[in-house]
C-alpha cells in the first residue's frame, strides 16, 4: 500500500491542516483496506460504505482513486468468484468515482476499465449489466474519453444493440453512449449497420423521458450530414406513426426545450439530405419556426447557439426557406442580440453570469454570423435587411479580425454571403473598408478561412466594385498569385478567379503585374491543371487579359509564343466544349490585335484547327471559330486583303458559304457578315 | 348583460363600405338587421370561456363575426376616393376579447388587395373613430399591407413586417396573459407587434382604396396558423409558474401545513382510521378525540345510508343539545328522514318488513361517493339510482289517476295514498313479480312480451297492469335513448316500492309527515315564517304526488346523493359544538382557489384561462 505521507505531503506547516487532511486519508485509506479482506461478506460491506462514502464528495474520490481503490475495485469486479452483489456494487463504485473530476475520469481510463466494464455485459445478471452500462454511460461521455475506444472490439456494438430490449435502464444508458461516440461518418456507418435504426425507432414512443430523449439525440447525431441514415429514417415507421410524423409531435411547444431542439435537429438533417422536401409542411410551419424560436432572448445561451447553427444549416440553400425565415419573429434583429454577451450589467451584478456569458459569447457571434450567411446567401431584400441591422457592418468588421478562428471564419462566411450584392459592394462594403481586414485575413490564415475569404475578395474585385483600387494598392495581386500554387483545389480556382475578375476591364499596368506576377510557368501550369474549373478560369483570365487592341499587342509581343503554344495544346486536348469555346474566344481576341494578328496568320496548324471548327457539330464553337476568322477578315485594317486572300485559298469562303444557308440564324448572320468583307 | 355595441354604426359614415352577407351580393348600405348573435360552433379555437364566470353574470361572448353573420367585407370607393386617410373605413367585431380566454386568434384573407391595397388589420377599443385605419388613432392597433408596418395608436407606422396582399392569410393573436400580440402571415409568426394593450379591444379590419376585399376567419374554419401549438406552450408555462410558486418553506414549515390540511380534512369527515394512521405516520396530533370522531361518523354513516330516524336519535343521545338549538336543522333533519321514507330506506319504515334485504344497502358504499360526501360534484352514483328510480315506475300506477285527477293538496293527498295502497297492498309479491318481468319486457320491446304480460296480468289488477303498461310506453316516449343502459342496471336490481312496498310503513309514513307538518307550524310560529323550510317541506310532499315518486320532477330528493347536504350540515353543527372548523380548512382553500380564478376572470387577467382547481384534484 502506498504510504499515506508520501501521498500526501503537507503543503503548509499549518498543523491543523496537516491533521484534517491526514484525518481525510486515514478514513480514506480504511475504506481501501477493507477491500482487501478474506471475508467476502466483508469486502461486500466495505464496498457498499465505500459507496455511501464517494456520493457527491469528489476530494473523498480522488483520494480513494490516489490510494489505488480503482485496480482492486475492478479485480473484483472482473472475479467470476465475486458475488453478483459485490461485482454489482464494485461497478456502481466505479460509477460514482467517474462522476467526478475529469482526472478521475483519466485515472479510471488508465486502469484499462472500459475494457472490464464490456466484459461485464456478458454477465446474464441485468442489475450488473445496468450498473456496468451506467458507469460506462458516465465514461464515454467524459471530453477525456477517446470515443474510438467503443468501436475497437466490432462484437461489442452488437451486444450492446441486443441489451437495448433488456429494460429502461440499459436502453437510456445505451442510447446516451451511442449519441455521445458517435462522431463522424465512419462511426454512423458503423451503428448503421449494425441496425441501430432499427433498434432504436421504437424507443422513441417508450413511455420513460430519459429513454425517448436519449433514442432522439441518437438519432440526431447518426442523421447529421448523412444522407444514408436520413433516407432511412424517413420510411422507418413505429407503431403505425412515420418517423417524421414522430419528430413532429416532439417539436411541440410543450415539450422540453430540448427535446424540441433535438427532433428539429433530426427532421433538419432529414431535409438536408434530400429525404423531405424543403416545401413540406413539416419543414416549413414546424421544424423552422421551433428554431427560430430557439434563437429567442428567452432561451439559453447554449440553446440560443444551436437552434442558429442549426437553421442555418436548415435554410443554407433554399432560397423560399430564407425568406421565410428572414421574417419568422423578426429573427433578423432578434440575432443582433448575440451580439451582446457578455452584456454591461451582467459584468458589475454577477461574476458568474459574466463567466458564463464569456464563455459563450464566441459560440453565440459565431453562430449568428454562419445565420446570417445563410439568410442572405441568396435573396437581396434580405441581404440589405440584414446590413440595416444596428452595426452589422461594424460587427463583421471586428469579428474578422477576431481570435477565435470559429468566429473569423463565421464572419467570413457571412461576408461573403453579403457580398453577392452589387449594391451593398458600392455602399455598406466601401462605407467600411470592410476589404482592409479581409486582406489582413488573408494572411497566414487556415485554409478553411481562406478559402472564403479569397471567394469574397473574387467578389470585391469585380470590375463596379469600388474596393477594386484599394485592394490591389494592398497588394493583392501577390496574394492571389500564391493561391493559385495552393495545394488546395478551392484555394487554386479561388485565387484564379480572383485574378481573372481583376483582369477585367483592366488598365494595362494591372494586366502586366498579374502576368509577371504569376510568371508564365505558373500560367502554364495552370493551364494543365487537372481540375477543369481551374482551366476554364485561367482560359477567362487570358481572355480577360487579351482584350483592347494595345493590350493585346502588347501582351503578344512578350508571350506571344508561350500563349499560341497553350491554345494549340488545348485545342489538341480532350476537353469538354466550355473549354475548346473558352480558348476559340481566346483566339479571336488574338485576331482582334494589330500585329497580333500575324501570330494567327503565320500559323498554319492554328488555321487549319480554326477551319476545323467552323465545320464542327456544335454551333458554340462554330461560331467562337467565326469570330476569328471575321475578326481576320475585316476590311479596313492593314493587310486584310492578305489575310482574305490566304482565307479563301484554304476554303474558308466556300465554309461560309454553306454556314450562311445554316438554319442557325446566329451562325447564317455571322457567315454572311463575314462574306461580305470579301464583297467590299 | 347588454349587447356590445353593433358595429355598423360606425361603419355608416360616409363611405361606401358595404358588408356582403355570406359572399352574395351586397345589401344595400350598412344593414343592421340581425343583430341576434350565434356564435355557437365558433368557439372551439379559443382558450376557455364562460367557466369561470360567476352565476350572476352572463356568460362572456367571444368575438366572433365581424357584424352578424358577415365574414366577409368589401370596400367600395367612389369616384377619387381612397386617396387619402380620410377615405378609410373599419370594421369591428361584434364583441371585445374577454381576457379570461387567455389566447385569442383570429385569421383574415385577403381576397383581393384592391387599387392599392391599403389594408389594415388590427385591434381597437370600444369609441375609436372606425372611419380610420386600425391603428392611427388612441386604443388603436393595426398592422398594414401597403408598408408591413405596425401602427400603435399613431399615424406614423414602425417597420413591422413583410407587406401582404392578395392571397395572403394575415392573422392576429391576442395574448392577454401577458397583454401582447403578434401577427402570421400564412402561418408563420411575425413576432410581437404591440405590449401593453389594453383590455376589451375588439378585432378590427380597416380597408381604405376601392375594391379592397377580405374575408375574416374567427375559428369557422380551421387556421393557418398552428395557434393550438402556442397555447400548448402557454398552458404548460402557466402550469410551470403554479407548480413552481416559491413557498416560503421554513424548517418544514410548508409540509407541515399540507399534512394539517389533509390530517384536518381526514377527521371532518370522521375517517378516524385513516387519519389516526395518517397522524401517526407525519407525527402529528389529532385535535379532536378518537371516540368523537367515531361518533360522528356513525351518524354520518346513519345519514348516508339513509336511515335518518336512528341518526337523529344518536344524535340526540350523544349531542343532546345540539338539536334542540338548532331546530332549523333538525327539520331539515326530519325532512329528510319523511323522503327517506318514502324511499324506504328509513330505519322506521324498513323494520315494519315488506322491503327486500337488498335494497337497505340502498346507499350502496362505493369508495368514491364516501370518499368526500359533501362535495363531490358529479356521482358515480347518479346515474345508477336514477335508473332504479325510474325503472320501478311501474309500481304506483295506482297513484296516475290521483294526479290526473290533479288532486295536490298534501292533506288530501295523503289520505287519499293512504286508502289507495289499502288496495293494492294485498298484492305485493305478485306485484314484484310482475315487475321484474316487465323489466325484461321493456328491455327487449318486442310485440312476442306483451303475451307473456297478461299471462302476469291474470294474477295481479286488471287496472294496475294497465296503467302500468302505459307508463312503461310512455316513459319509452320521453326517454328513449336512455332507457336501453339503464334498464339493463335496473333488471338486476329489483324495483323499488312506496317505503319498501309495506302497508304499515306506508301508515307510519303518512303519520310522520303529519307530524312533520305539526312541526313546521309550530316552527313558524316560534321563529317566524322561513321560505327555506317551507319550501323544502313542499317538495318532500310533493313526491306523493306522483304515482312513480322516482321518475317524478321532485324525483331527486330520493337520490342518495341528496343526502350528502344534509349529512354536511350536520357534521358541521356538531363540530362546531366542539369549536372546530364546520369547513375543512383543505376544502377552504379549494373554494378560495376557485374564487380567486373568478375574480381573476373578472378583472381581465388572462393566465386564469389556463388553471383550473379541478387539474389539481387527482
Amino acid at each position: 500500500h502506498p504510504c499515506i505521507l508520501e501521498c500526501f505531503p503537507s503543503p503548509t506547516s499549518d498543523l491543523l491542516k496537516e491533521n484534517k487532511s491526514l484525518e481525510v486519508t486515514a478514513s480514506s485509506r480504511h475504506y481501501v483496506d477493507r477491500l482487501f479482506d478474506l471475508d467476502p461478506q466483508k469486502v461486500l460491506q466495505g464496498v457498499i460504505d465505500m459507496k455511501n462514502a464517494v456520493i457527491g464528495n469528489n476530494k473523498q474520490k480522488a483520494n480513494l482513486i490516489v490510494l489505488g481503490a480503482v485496480p482492486r475495485l475492478l479485480y473484483l469486479l472482473q472475479q467470476e468468484s465475486s458475488s453478483t452483489e459485490l461485482r454489482t456494487e464494485c461497478a456502481v463504485v466505479l460509477g460514482s468515482l467517474a462522476m467526478g473530476t475529469e482526472n478521475n475520469v483519466k485515472s479510471l481510463l488508465d486502469c484499462h476499465i472500459i475494457p472490464a466494464l464490456l466484459q461485464g455485459l456478458l454477465s446474464p445478471d441485468l442489475k450488473f449489466i445496468e450498473a456496468c452500462l451506467r458507469c460506462l454511460r458516465t465514461i464515454f461521455i467524459s471530453p477525456v474519453t477517446p470515443e474510438d475506444l467503443l468501436y475497437t472490439d466490432a462484437t461489442v456494438i452488437s451486444h450492446l444493440m441486443a441489451l437495448l430490449s433488456r429494460s429502461r435502464y440499459t436502453q437510456e444508458y445505451i442510447c446516451q453512449i451511442f449519441s455521445h461516440c458517435c462522431k463522424g461518418p465512419d462511426h454512423q456507418t458503423i451503428l448503421f449497420n449494425h441496425g441501430a435504426v432499427q433498434n432504436i425507432a421504437h424507443l422513441l414512443v417508450s413511455t420513460s423521458y430519459k429513454v425517448r430523449m436519449q433514442a432522439l439525440k441518437c438519432f440526431s447525431v447518426l442523421a447529421f450530414e448523412n444522407p444514408q441514415v436520413s433516407m432511412t429514417l424517413v420510411n422507418v415507421s413505429v407503431d403505425g406513426e412515420l418517423l417524421p410524423q414522430i419528430f413532429v409531435k416532439m417539436l411541440q411547444r410543450d415539450k422540453p426545450i430540448e427535446m424540441q431542439l433535438t427532433s428539429a435537429k433530426c427532421l433538419t438533417s432529414m431535409c438536408r439530405a434530400g429525404a423531405i422536401r424543403t416545401d413540406d409542411s413539416c419543414i416549413v410551419l414546424k421544424t423552422l419556426p421551433c428554431l427560430v424560436r430557439m434563437c429567442s432572448k428567452e432561451r439559453l445561451l447554449e440553446e440560443r447557439v444551436e437552434g442558429a447553427e442549426t437553421l442555418a444549416y436548415l435554410i443554407e440553400t433554399d432560397v423560399e426557406l430564407q425568406r421565410i425565415a428572414s421574417i419568422t419573429d423578426h429573427l433578423i434583429v432578434m440575432l443582433a442580440d448575440y451580439f451582446k454577451y457578455p452584456s454591461s450589467v451582467s459584468a458589475i451584478t454577477d461574476i458568474k453570469r459574466l463567466d458564463h456569458d464569456l464563455k459563450h459569447a464566441h459560440e453565440l457571434r459565431q453562430a449568428a454570423f454562419k445565420l446570417y450567411a445563410s439568410l442572405g446567401a441568396n435573396d437581396e431584400d434580405i441581404r440589405k435587411k440584414i446590413i440595416e441591422t444596428e452595426n452589422m457592418m461594424d460587427r463583421i468588421v471586428n469579428g474578422l479580425s477576431e481570435s477565435s478562428i470559429k468566429v473569423r471564419l463565421a464572419a467570413v462566411r457571412c461576408l461573403h454571403s453579403l457580398s453577392r450584392s452589387v449594391q451593398q459592394l458600392r455602399t455598406s462594403f466601401q462605407d467600411h473598408a470592410v476589404w482592409k481586414p479581409l486582406m489582413k485575413v488573408l494572411q497566414n490564415a487556415p485554409n478553411e478561412i481562406l478559402i472564403v475569404a479569397s471567394s469574397t475578395l473574387c467578389n470585391l474585385l469585380l470590375e463596379f466594385s469600388p474596393s477594386k483600387e484599394p485592394i490591389l494598392e494592398s497588394g493583392a495581386i501577390e496574394l492571389l498569385c500564391s493561391l493559385t500554387q495552393s495545394e488546395n483545389l478551392a484555394l487554386r480556382v479561388n485565387g484564379i478567379w480572383a485574378l481573372m475578375n481583376m483582369a477585367f476591364q483592366a488598365e494595362q499596368k494591372i494586366k502586366s503585374d498579374i502576368l509577371r506576377g504569376l510568371s508564365t510557368e505558373q500560367l502554364f501550369q495552370l493551364l494543365s491543371d487537372s481540375d477543369v474549373n481551374v482551366l476554364m478560369k485561367t482560359l477567362g483570365l487570358l481572355r480577360n487579359l487579351l482584350s483592347t487592341r494595345p493590350h493585346i499587342d502588347h501582351i503578344m509581343s512578350t508571350h506571344g509564343k508561350q500563349i499560341m503554344q497553350a491554345v494549340t495544346l488545348i485545342l489538341e486536348g480532350e476537353h469538354n466544349i466550355e473549354v475548346k469555346e473558352q480558348t476559340l474566344c481566346i483566339l479571336a481576341n488574338i485576331a482582334d490585335g494589330t500585329t497580333a494578328k500575324e501570330l494567327i496568320m503565320t500559323n498554319d496548324d492554328i488555321l487549319q484547327k480554326i477551319k476545323y471548327y467552323m465545320s464542327h457539330s456544335n454551333a458554340k464553337l462554330q461560331l467562337a471559330a467565326m469570330f476569328c476568322i471575321s475578326n481576320l477578315i475585316w476590311n479596313g485594317e492593314e493587310g486584310s486583303q492578305e489575310r482574305q486572300d490566304k482565307l479563301r485559298d484554304m476554303g474558308i469562303v466556300d465554309i461560309l458559304h454553306k454556314l450562311s444557308q445554316s438554319s442557325d440564324p446566329n451562325l447564317c448572320d455571322k457567315a454572311k457578315t463575314a462574306l461580305q468583307q470579301y464583297l467590299a | 348583460m347588454g349587447h356590445p355595441q353593433p358595429l355598423w354604426a360606425a361603419v355608416q359614415a360616409p363611405h361606401q363600405c358595404i358588408v356582403q352577407r355570406d359572399n352574395h351580393l351586397p345589401a344595400a348600405g350598412c344593414t343592421v338587421a340581425d343583430t341576434s348573435q350565434d356564435g355557437t360552433a365558433l368557439h372551439h379555437r379559443t382558450a376557455s370561456r364562460e367557466r369561470y364566470l360567476g352565476d350572476d353574470e352572463e356568460p362572456t361572448q367571444l368575438p366572433t363575426s365581424l357584424g352578424v353573420h358577415h365574414t366577409c367585407i368589401t370596400s367600395l370607393a367612389r369616384g377619387s376616393h381612397g386617396k387619402t386617410p380620410k377615405d378609410a373605413a373599419s370594421v369591428r367585431a361584434t364583441h371585445p376579447i374577454p381576457a379570461a380566454c387567455g389566447i385569442y386568434y383570429f385569421e383574415v384573407k385577403i381576397v383581393s388587395k384592391g387599387r392599392d391595397g391599403y389594408m389594415g388589420i388590427g385591434l381597437s377599443a370600444q369609441g375609436v373613430n372606425m372611419n380610420r385605419l386600425p391603428g392611427w388613432d388612441k386604443h388603436s392597433y393595426g398592422y398594414h399591407g401597403d408598408d408591413g408596418h405596425s401602427f400603435c395608436s399613431s399615424g406614423t407606422g414602425q417597420p413591422y413586417g413583410p407587406t401582404f396582399t392578395t392571397g395572403d392569410v394575415i392573422g392576429c393573436c391576442v395574448n392577454l396573459i401577458n397583454n401582447t400580440c403578434f401577427y402570421t402571415k400564412n402561418g408563420h409568426s411575425l413576432g410581437i407587434a404591440f405590449t401593453d394593450l389594453p383590455p376589451n379591444l375588439y378585432p378590427t379590419v380597416g380597408l381604405q382604396t376601392p375594391g379592397e376585399v377580405v374575408d375574416a376567419n374567427f375559428g369557422q374554419h380551421p387556421f393557418v396558423f398552428d395557434i393550438e401549438d402556442y397555447m400548448r406552450e402557454w398552458r404548460t408555462k402557466i402550469q410551470a409558474q403554479i407548480d413552481r410558486f416559491p413557498i416560503g418553506d421554513r424548517e418544514g414549515e410548508w409540509q407541515t401545513m399540507i399534512q394539517k390540511m389533509v390530517s384536518s380534512y381526514l377527521v371532518h369527515h370522521g375517517y378516524c382510521a385513516t387519519a389516526e394512521a395518517f397522524a401517526r405516520s407525519t407525527d402529528q396530533t389529532v385535535l379532536e378525540e378518537l371516540a368523537s370522531i367515531k361518533n360522528r361518523q356513525r351518524i354520518q354513516k346513519l345519514v348516508l345510508a339513509g336511515r335518518m330516524g336512528e341518526a337523529i336519535e344518536t344524535t340526540q343521545q350523544l349531542y343532546p343539545s345540539l338539536l334542540e338549538r338548532n331546530p332549523n336543522l333538525l327539520f331539515a333533519l326530519k325532512v329528510r328522514q319523511f323522503i327517506e321514507m318514502v324511499n324506504g330506506t328509513d330505519s322506521e319504515v324498513r323494520c315494519l318488513g315488506g322491503h327486500s334485504p337488498k335494497s337497505q344497502d340502498s346507499y350502496p358504499v362505493s369508495p368514491r361517493s364516501f370518499s368526500s360526501p359533501s362535495m363531490s360534484p358529479s356521482h358515480g352514483m347518479n346515474i345508477h339510482n336514477l335508473a332504479t328510480g325510474k325503472g320501478s315506475s311501474t309500481h304506483f300506477s295506482g297513484f296516475e289517476s290521483s294526479c290526473s285527477n290533479g288532486v295536490i293538496s298534501n292533506k288530501g293527498h295523503q289520505s287519499y295514498c293512504h286508502s289507495k295502497h289499502t288496495a293494492t297492498s294485498l298484492n305485493v309479491p305478485e306485484l314484484n313479480n310482475i315487475n321484474v318481468s316487465r323489466s325484461q319486457q321493456v328491455n327487449s320491446y318486442s310485440s312476442n312480451d306483451v303475451d307473456m304480460e297478461t299471462d302476469h296480468y291474470s294474477n295481479g289488477v286488471a287496472e294496475t297492469s294497465s296503467n302500468g303498461f302505459l307508463n312503461g310506453s310512455s316513459k319509452h316516449d320521453h326517454e328513449m335513448e336512455e332507457c336501453d343502459t339503464e334498464m339493463e342496471v335496473d333488471s338486476s336490481q329489483l324495483r323499488r316500492q312506496l317505503c319498501g312496498g309495506s302497508q304499515a310503513a306506508i301508515e307510519r309514513m303518512i303519520h310522520f309527515g303529519r307530524e312533520l307538518q305539526a312541526m313546521s307550524e309550530q316552527l313558524r310560529r316560534e321563529c317566524g315564517k322561513n321560505t327555506a323550510n317551507k319550501k323544502m317541506l313542499k317538495d318532500a310532499f310533493s313526491l306523493l304526488a306522483y304515482s312513480d315518486p322516482w321518475s317524478s320532477p321532485v324525483g331527486n330528493q330520493l337520490d342518495p346523493i341528496q343526502r350528502e347536504p344534509v349529512c354536511s350540515v350536520l357534521n358541521s353543527a356538531i363540530l362546531e359544538t366542539h369549536n372546530l372548523p364546520k369547513q375543512p380548512p383543505l376544502a377552504l382553500a379549494m373554494g378560495q382557489a376557485s374564487q380567486c380564478l373568478g375574480l381573476m376572470a373578472r378583472s381581465g387577467i388572462g393566465s386564469c384561462a389556463f388553471a383550473t382547481v379541478e387539474d389539481y384534484l387527482h
